[in-house]
């Protein structure tokens, strides 16, 4: 071990280069983070645009946001259980059962939107706290109690549903979530206000720390930050923002979906939550290390249970956006592939199934990689037999990098 | 050393269902002074540990602070009243780093946002005070230290609090011989800085290294409370096997404390 302590003396310039060092010695030491999820992602869009040039297009790339979009939401919901160590396999089926009750007030009973939609939030509110309740307080495991819940609510979809017919949507604000788009003047706006944001915040935080004599985060550091997510974003408003339609004449479709700005608005509040708030220090510490939290006053049977209610709170609002996106809600709305698909997203994003190591930004990462998978071997024409197989292979692969880095995490010391 | 203790139990009782773990157990730590906690396995140290820390209820016995008697009757009463016990486990949360381990669950925060800031700068100040200089950065992770180091910040943690008296279970079992050197050296500085320490351990070696006063625990009896300086390796390990040794120890198997 060297013999500094106070990272203090550190210049500038070794400042620099000490970060890049420990960012290549962090992935050496197998904290890959989201190092896999980008890598796969590119390698994927460039093997689909090269073998079907109508994946580059700009309809295919707004329908990805719109496919991925509930999976997404519902996989960012499941990170905070994952990063307990515990497991939500009801998250599917709780995002049906809350769509079906959304269809059901809305459309059945006459509700106006707001309404509906919050007694559907409400709906998995509760659900989260009965599970998580069951899971901290009882002390059933969260894999079994979760299988039951997938088993009961599957059900409980069917008879809100009344066995096989579809609750069909006609709420114009409800389908706009998924069907209409923001206007182009503001999803520009939207993104310049934004990366501003991003900036101000780093630059504000790496001057404070700086002037408290802190080890700060590099300016060239910051800078390539908010250049890649200028670059990145910008891209995708602009192409988002290319007239779509193919008869322009008729009918415009322009602009940024508007699940997409919810979304960026989502990832913000539950990363503040996570990196920036006492709550989040503790979701990690018990993830981590739950003696040791319980040892230090944290009430670890309520951190359990508000996952579990983040959770399927979350979960509802996967339901909506798959209400919004399907016009309506059928016994298999959250069904079928919508949980694994969840929990591969999370899992491919870099969060662990082994508790204490995630962020709210892999169930994005992730999310893009399933959505994709999902839409270039649809383009492909291949059947839904060979796109189960495809992802179910990538959920077990990205299992497996997690595995693995944590093996690695353990023999160079690091966990 | 004239002070009086600023720990002190009395008549100590506790049992667990049939079992009695401790027998009317008298126990002081001195503040400036190193206080060795010896004994056999199933001596009732980690009870007596844990009666201190609040874990564990007293069933009988009186509880003296700083010369007035107090009720402890959980962790958060033991942590108010300054006493601070670093578990053999450490209690570590491996996926946090040193900072956020060394306020966990006492977060410094300004309205609803963690002040890292000045988290930062204490855990930096604590650990110099300590004359800790054997970490890299005080926002790596915790499992990426050594034994030596991760015991420093346990330790580290359990000061930052102002507290006044420190309890270390069995703090260098699991380390090598020049973390053990370290660790020994940061145990005499706690002392040197004014608390109270009370070490738990079972080699003589470091107990006669650093310990002012040694407690020998017996069968849930209070064998002996003398001074390091007036006994020998021989002596101490007499009382821990059989309870007495000539003239200091329990008058019989069964008998009250000397």
């Amino acid at each position: 071990m060297t013999t500094e302590t106070l990272p203090k003396q550190e210049n500038a310039e070794s400042a620099l280069g000490g970060h890049v060092k420990g960012y290549l010695e962090r992935v050496k030491g197998g904290e890959l983070g989201a190092l896999p999820a980008v890598f796969g992602l590119v390698i994927l869009c460039v093997v689909f645009s090269v073998l079907r040039p109508a994946f580059l297009s700009a309809v295919n790339f707004a329908n990805l946001f719109t496919q991925g979009a509930a999976v997404a939401v519902i996989a960012m919901g499941l990170i905070f259980v994952l990063l307990l160590g515990e497991i939500d396999l009801s998250a599917g089926f709780a995002s049906g059962v809350c769509a079906a009750v959304l269809a059901v007030l809305l459309t059945l009973q006459g509700w106006p939107w707001y309404l509906a939609v919050l007694a559907a939030m409400v709906t998995g509110a509760v659900i989260g706290l009965v599970l998580g309740s069951l899971v901290a307080k009882l002390g059933i495991p969260s894999f079994v109690v979760t299988l039951a819940a997938f088993l009961a609510f599957q059900g409980v979809v069917l008879l809100l549903v009344k066995d096989g017919t579809n609750i069909s949507i006609r709420d114009e604000t409800i389908l706009a979530i998924a069907n209409k788009n923001v206007p182009p003047v503001a999803g520009w706006a939207a993104l310049v206000v934004g990366v501003a944001a991003y900036a101000a915040i780093q630059f504000v935080q790496a001057r404070r720390r700086a002037s408290r004599g802190l080890v700060a985060t590099p300016v060239a550091v910051i800078a390539a930050r908010v250049a890649t997510l200028a670059v990145v974003a910008g891209i995708a408003v602009y192409v988002l923002n290319l007239e779509r339609s193919r008869n322009a004449a008729l009918v415009s479709l322009k602009g940024v979906p508007i699940v997409v700005p919810l979304i960026v608005i989502l990832l913000i509040v539950w990363t503040f939550v996570l990196r920036r708030t006492a709550y989040g220090r503790h979701i990690y510490a018990v993830g981590g290390n739950a003696e040791a939290a319980r040892r230090a006053g944290i009430n670890v049977d309520r951190i359990r249970i508000s996952a579990f209610v983040i959770c399927s709170f979350m979960a509802s609002l996967g339901g909506i956006i798959a209400a919004s996106r399907a016009n309506s809600v059928d016994p298999n709305t959250g069904g079928s592939n919508v949980l694994l698909f969840a929990v591969g997203a999370a899992v491919i994003g870099g969060t662990s199934l082994f508790g204490g190591k995630g962020r709210a930004l892999d169930a994005l990462l992730g999310g893009a990689v399933v959505a994709v998978i999902e839409n270039g071997m649809g383009l492909m024409g291949y059947s839904a037999g060979v796109k189960f197989v495809v992802t179910g292979s990538v959920l077990l692969l990205a299992a497996g990098v997690d595995a693995l880095s944590r093996k690695r995490a353990a023999a160079t010391g690091r966990r | 050393m004239s002070q009086g203790p600023i720990l002190e139990l009395r008549g100590i009782n506790k049992s667990f269902g049939p079992v009695q773990v401790l027998h009317d157990v008298a126990f002081s730590a001195y503040p400036g002074e190193v206080t060795a906690l010896v004994g056999d396995n199933g001596a009732g140290k980690s009870t007596l540990v844990k009666c201190i820390g609040g874990i564990h209820p007293i069933d009988s016995g009186e509880y003296f602070f700083d010369g007035e008697r107090v009720h402890v009757s959980g962790p958060r009463d033991a942590a108010a009243l300054g006493v601070e016990i670093v578990y053999q486990d450490l209690a570590l949360c491996d996926n946090l780093d040193i900072v956020q381990n060394m306020f966990l669950g006492r977060e410094r925060r300004s309205g609803l946002v963690l002040d890292e800031d000045t988290m930062e700068e204490m855990a930096a100040k604590t650990l110099a005070g300590l004359s800790v200089r054997t970490v890299k950065s005080l926002r790596q992770h915790v499992s990426s230290l050594s034994g030596g180091q991760r015991q420093t910040v346990a330790i580290a943690k359990a000061v930052l609090w102002n507290s006044k008296v420190v309890i270390l279970d069995e703090p260098t079992a699991a380390l090598g011989v020049a973390q053990t050197a370290q660790v020994l050296e940061l145990v005499r500085r706690l002392a040197d800085r004014g608390l109270a320490v009370v070490l738990i351990s079972h080699n003589m070696n470091d107990v006669f290294a650093v310990s002012d006063r040694i407690a020998a625990l017996y069968l849930g009896r209070m064998a002996a409370e003398v001074k390091a300086s007036e006994v020998t390796h021989a002596q101490i390990v007499e009382l821990i096997t059989s309870g007495r040794s000539g003239e200091l120890g329990l008058k019989n198997g069964n008998g009250a404390a000397s």
